[in-house]
């Protein structure tokens, strides 16, 4: 059984439709890459699992359960954890702070987050907004880390880094694959660092879900025409 | 950070060792006004609460401050006239004792407030502000037309309320018991505003869609913080009411409401001990420009005016520095 499912998604902002009929599924312990141009309907896909934008029709089930009718408060804690784009940090508090007011029962504590992320340790006593970017894309990871999700989404987490700092999450990324078998959903541009990480993928255009499958299926003739690389 | 502990501590020293000079050279109406001071800033903390930890506009603060100022009049009305508050289904009798008023005024006031803020925080902005604003005035009305405990006129006290081991009639005395007041409630509010909870409620005031999604809920997280905000307002209305040893329907007045807000906006929004600053800095316009003109109200406004406009930090963000920008 997948650990999340979504079947014919049909989601709208007003009277606009933004996704049609959208299908995907990702097994737990799997990293599912979500792709696709600007605008094509990715973040909002997100937003439809995690419940900040109510959707019309289609199902959405996580482990087994749908999560249609819930708010957004109580998927957050049934497991899906989200690092959204633009980093997003609550820039009034600290960094400590930041993840304490995440916290939820489980093995990501503090230490935990420090041992994936040592510059925060440095730094958790400095406001988040002093952060540098690459710094504070580190905190929000590990501020929805410590919502002990069991799936994990990343929403651009590497957007406008400089290339150190891209390498330094897409290292935790694989390291989180990798030592805790965390589901994770990643929305990206890079194929090449995508590929590092990604057992499947899927490509939306025009909100509507036009390829699935294996990541190593991913042909140049399905990136040239869907991704435009 | 360093300048604002010191500001605390200078603001607090002020506050306590200004009375205790008044005391020294017999002035008991110089404690009186320190201790009114005192009952106001704490109606601020409780205020700023809300408003500056939760960023909730609450323009009806004068419901839970009038409802503590009523607990203290009815329970110690009937206490000095030997008739039960009530006879049927229970009997309930007066009381003179400040802690017993104190703690039915926090309950009844978290109670309300809690009543008031599941119907208004459904809503936001103006209409938040409308109906907090629009509860105050019902209850301003309905103790105007509540003949039994005085109606328009008010209701005097003639004892103060008692409290054990301390003569509450002698000003320094009853300073002394809401100076202790004023630290708990400073302590209480230092406490939760770094704690989990006070730090997701600063949380979702400036993102809700990100308070939800590390499975926070917003709606109780105000709900809770107008609920503490209203019980400290509501025990500073009973302090108030002892003070005077009078309640009269003016607690409940929306220019009380306004009052309270002009605290915690002198002093500075969301600094813990920024209501405490405007309350001294009110007490003290009211004091020199009140000798001066009957219409130092209009000074008054000059004065907030300015700070609204040039210093929004207020008194606080202007010595210590404002507080980090939120996006």
């Amino acid at each position: 059984m997948s650990l999340l499912k979504l079947s014919n998604i049909s989601a709208f902002y007003g009277a606009s439709q933004a996704l049609f009929d959208v299908h995907l599924s990702l097994e737990d312990g799997q990293v599912l890459a979500m792709m696709g141009r600007n605008g094509m309907g990715k973040s909002t896909t997100i937003k439809v699992i995690c419940r900040l934008l109510k959707h019309r029709g289609g199902t959405t089930m996580f482990g087994g359960r749908d999560i249609k009718r819930l708010p957004a408060h109580k998927v957050a804690r049934l497991g899906i954890g989200l690092v959204p784009e633009g980093r997003r940090c609550f820039t009034n508090l600290t960094v400590h702070e930041n993840l304490i007011v995440a916290a939820q029962p489980g093995e990501w504590d503090f230490s935990a987050i420090a041992t994936l992320f040592p510059r925060l340790e440095e730094r958790k006593d400095q406001l988040s907004h002093s952060l540098s970017g690459g710094e504070q894309q580190m905190l929000a990871i590990g501020r929805a880390l410590m919502t002990n999700p069991r799936l994990l989404i990343l929403d651009e987490a590497t957007e406008g880094l400089a290339p150190v700092v891209r390498n330094e999450i897409w290292d935790a990324i694989a390291r989180l694959k990798t030592q805790t078998g965390m589901a994770i959903l990643v929305i990206d541009k890079s194929i090449k660092e995508l590929a590092r990480v990604a057992d499947t993928a899927v490509i939306l255009e025009k909100g509507r879900s036009v390829w699935h499958g294996a990541f190593t299926e991913l042909t140049p003739d399905i990136t040239d025409r869907y991704l435009g690389v | 950070m360093r300048k604002e502990f010191f500001l605390n501590a200078a603001l607090l020293g002020v506050l306590l060792a200004f009375p205790l000079w008044a005391w020294s050279v017999d002035e008991p109406y110089l404690i009186t006004l320190a201790t009114r001071a005192i009952v106001f800033a704490i109606a601020g903390i409780g205020l700023n609460f809300a408003l500056g930890f939760g960023g909730l506009v609450s323009l009806g603060h004068a419901a839970f401050f009038g409802l503590g100022g009523y607990v203290m009049g009815v329970l110690a009305f009937h206490a000095q006239t030997y008739t039960p508050v009530m006879g049927w289904p229970l009997v309930i009798n007066g009381t003179k004792s400040m802690p017993t008023i104190w703690l039915i005024a926090i309950a009844l006031s978290a109670l309300l407030a809690v009543g008031i803020g599941a119907l208004s925080l459904r809503t936001s902005g103006v209409y938040f502000i409308m109906i907090t604003l629009a509860f105050a005035q019902m209850l301003y009305y309905f103790t105007i037309s509540w003949p039994t405990y005085g109606g328009e006129d008010g209701l005097s006290i003639y004892v103060r309320n008692g409290f054990p081991g301390l003569n509450t009639m002698d000003p320094i005395q009853f300073f002394a018991i809401c100076y202790a007041i004023l630290l708990i409630v400073l302590a209480f509010v230092f406490a939760a505003s770094r704690s989990p909870f006070g730090l997701a409620l600063g949380a979702s005031r400036q993102n809700e869609e990100r308070i939800q999604a590390v499975g926070q809920v917003p709606f109780r997280l105000y709900l809770t913080a107008f609920a503490i905000s209203g019980a400290i307002t509501g025990l500073a209305g009973a302090l108030f009411a002892d003070l005077n040893r009078f309640i009269s329907p003016t607690m409940f007045s929306w220019q009380t409401s306004g009052e309270i807000m002009i605290f915690v906006i002198l002093g500075g929004v969301g600094r813990v001990f920024g209501p405490v600053a405007g309350a001294v800095l009110f007490i003290l316009l009211e004091h020199t420009l009140g000798g001066l003109s009957e219409f130092w109200h209009i000074y008054l406004g000059a004065i907030l005016l300015g700070v609204v406009l040039f210093a929004r930090g207020g008194l606080y963000g202007m010595v210590a520095g404002r507080e980090v920008a939120h996006d």
